[in-house]
């Protein structure tokens, strides 16, 4: 390989909120030597038309993640409950409101 | 990324899942063919974005007004960043950026051919940013729908961002059209130079198009050569006639019927050429990539040596402490 092979930086994921009170969405990612110069680049790749107020940065390797292959055993706790979601119950005709 | 291509099963689940329009993601399993695809596509795709920053570059300190420069420079600012958010997708695949870069620089990875064409005057700016923009964004659009989710992500982002870089092209074009004899005369040249290099940018045709039917089968692409040039001819004769711009193809007829414009034949010995290295600018692009690559090497460098003296200092802080 040649000289350049041992200069990728660290890989840090990009997440940004869009707006006062919005949820932190994930953005993509970046490369970067440290934690500011992560928020920087993170900065001028993501953010050159106002798209956030707020940027935060992760390590890549800091995330924990499922993986799609045991998506039906890992979430299967939540198949047998119906009766989590308001539509599970009866109520009379002619009630309002609830 | 799975690679072993062993159980048909798995191969059947994900042609079950693109048939249902699913998403793939870097960690699910794929067909080792489809990472190979998609990283030669994508890493292409980023090449293109870098090198094409190239013959903008050119005109930055030319630019005729404050104003056009601001502007290219924040158009070429946007190619910088698309290059980037394809190099990340790429890296999902498990190649890091480094070995893309080197296998750019050993010719091994291609980057698009309408790059080693010359910007010679200030018009040609226009043209590059209505037409190759242009081009490329009616096949980015239809990429936004590919079937790898880092990949199509990448496209939504940089479709929204693209949209200026055509209009702020067909602005200069408009500006010079209205100018004097001298700058409708520029304009023409550049359309003149540019047209036939920006229907190429499409690829052989479907007929002739090595990798089409298998990367349609695995929705990596959706739309073929032919309907997306066919697509970008129809969009754009208009916005050249409407200016007086004429577009160079003696050949060129309008299908009334269809409401769709035929081109003559597209000169593909040309464009063979120009991939196998002998377009205007092959040698220059690459030589200038490797030099600022190069030089660059003790920023680098510097960045490495920070971090690490931060995480020593950090270090020293915590033993200080404990």
């Amino acid at each position: 390989m040649s000289e350049n092979k041992n200069d990728q930086l660290p890989l840090w994921e990009v997440f940004i909120q869009k707006s006062n009170g919005a949820p932190i969405k994930h953005a993509g990612s970046i490369h970067a030597s440290d934690k500011e110069m992560a928020l920087q680049n993170a900065r001028d790749i993501y953010t050159r038309r106002n798209e956030g107020r707020l940027l935060w940065l992760v390590p890549s390797n800091a995330i924990v993640a499922t993986v799609i292959e045991d998506e039906a055993d890992f979430f299967d706790p939540a198949d047998d409950k119906p009766y989590r979601h308001p539509s599970f119950y009866e109520v009379p005709e002619g009630v309002t409101n609830i | 990324m799975e690679t072993v291509e062993n159980t048909s099963a798995e191969l059947l689940a994900f042609e079950a899942r693109l048939a249902k329009d699913e998403v793939i993601e870097p960690k699910d399993w794929m067909p080792a063919d489809y990472a190979k695809t998609l990283l030669r596509q994508i890493s292409q795709h980023a090449h293109s974005e870098v090198i094409g920053m190239q013959p903008e570059g050119n005109w930055v300190l030319r630019a005729p007004t404050y104003r056009a420069k601001k502007i290219l420079l924040a158009k070429i600012q946007d190619e910088g960043g698309h290059g980037l958010y394809l190099y990340s997708a790429a890296e999902t695949l498990g190649m890091d950026r480094a070995q893309m870069i080197e296998q750019l620089h050993q010719g091994k990875a291609k980057y698009s051919s309408i790059f080693n064409y010359p910007a010679l005057n200030w018009a040609d700016i226009g043209a590059i940013g209505w037409l190759v923009d242009g081009a490329a964004i009616v096949n980015q659009v239809s990429l936004q729908r590919t079937s790898f989710g880092p990949y199509a992500r990448a496209m939504v982002r940089i479709c929204m961002e693209e949209s200026f870089h055509q209009r702020q092209g067909y602005e200069i074009m408009v500006r010079m059209m209205r100018g004097n004899a001298e700058q409708r005369q520029m304009a023409q040249d550049a359309m003149n130079r540019w047209w036939w290099p920006a229907l190429m940018m499409f690829g052989p045709h479907d007929k002739d198009s090595a990798h089409t039917q298998q990367s349609m089968k695995w929705k990596i692409k959706r739309q073929s050569n032919d309907v997306l040039r066919q697509r970008f001819i129809d969009k754009t004769i208009p916005q050249a006639h409407f200016i007086g711009l004429n577009v160079p193809d003696p050949d060129l007829k309008y299908d009334e019927e269809n409401k769709s414009y035929q081109i003559g034949e597209i000169n593909w010995a040309e464009f063979q050429q120009v991939i196998c290295g002998n377009g205007f600018c092959n040698h220059a692009r690459l030589s200038h990539h490797k030099k600022v690559h190069r030089e660059g090497e003790w920023v680098r460098q510097a960045a490495a040596a920070f971090s690490v003296k931060q995480k020593q200092k950090q270090q020293d802080l915590a033993t200080a402490m404990a």
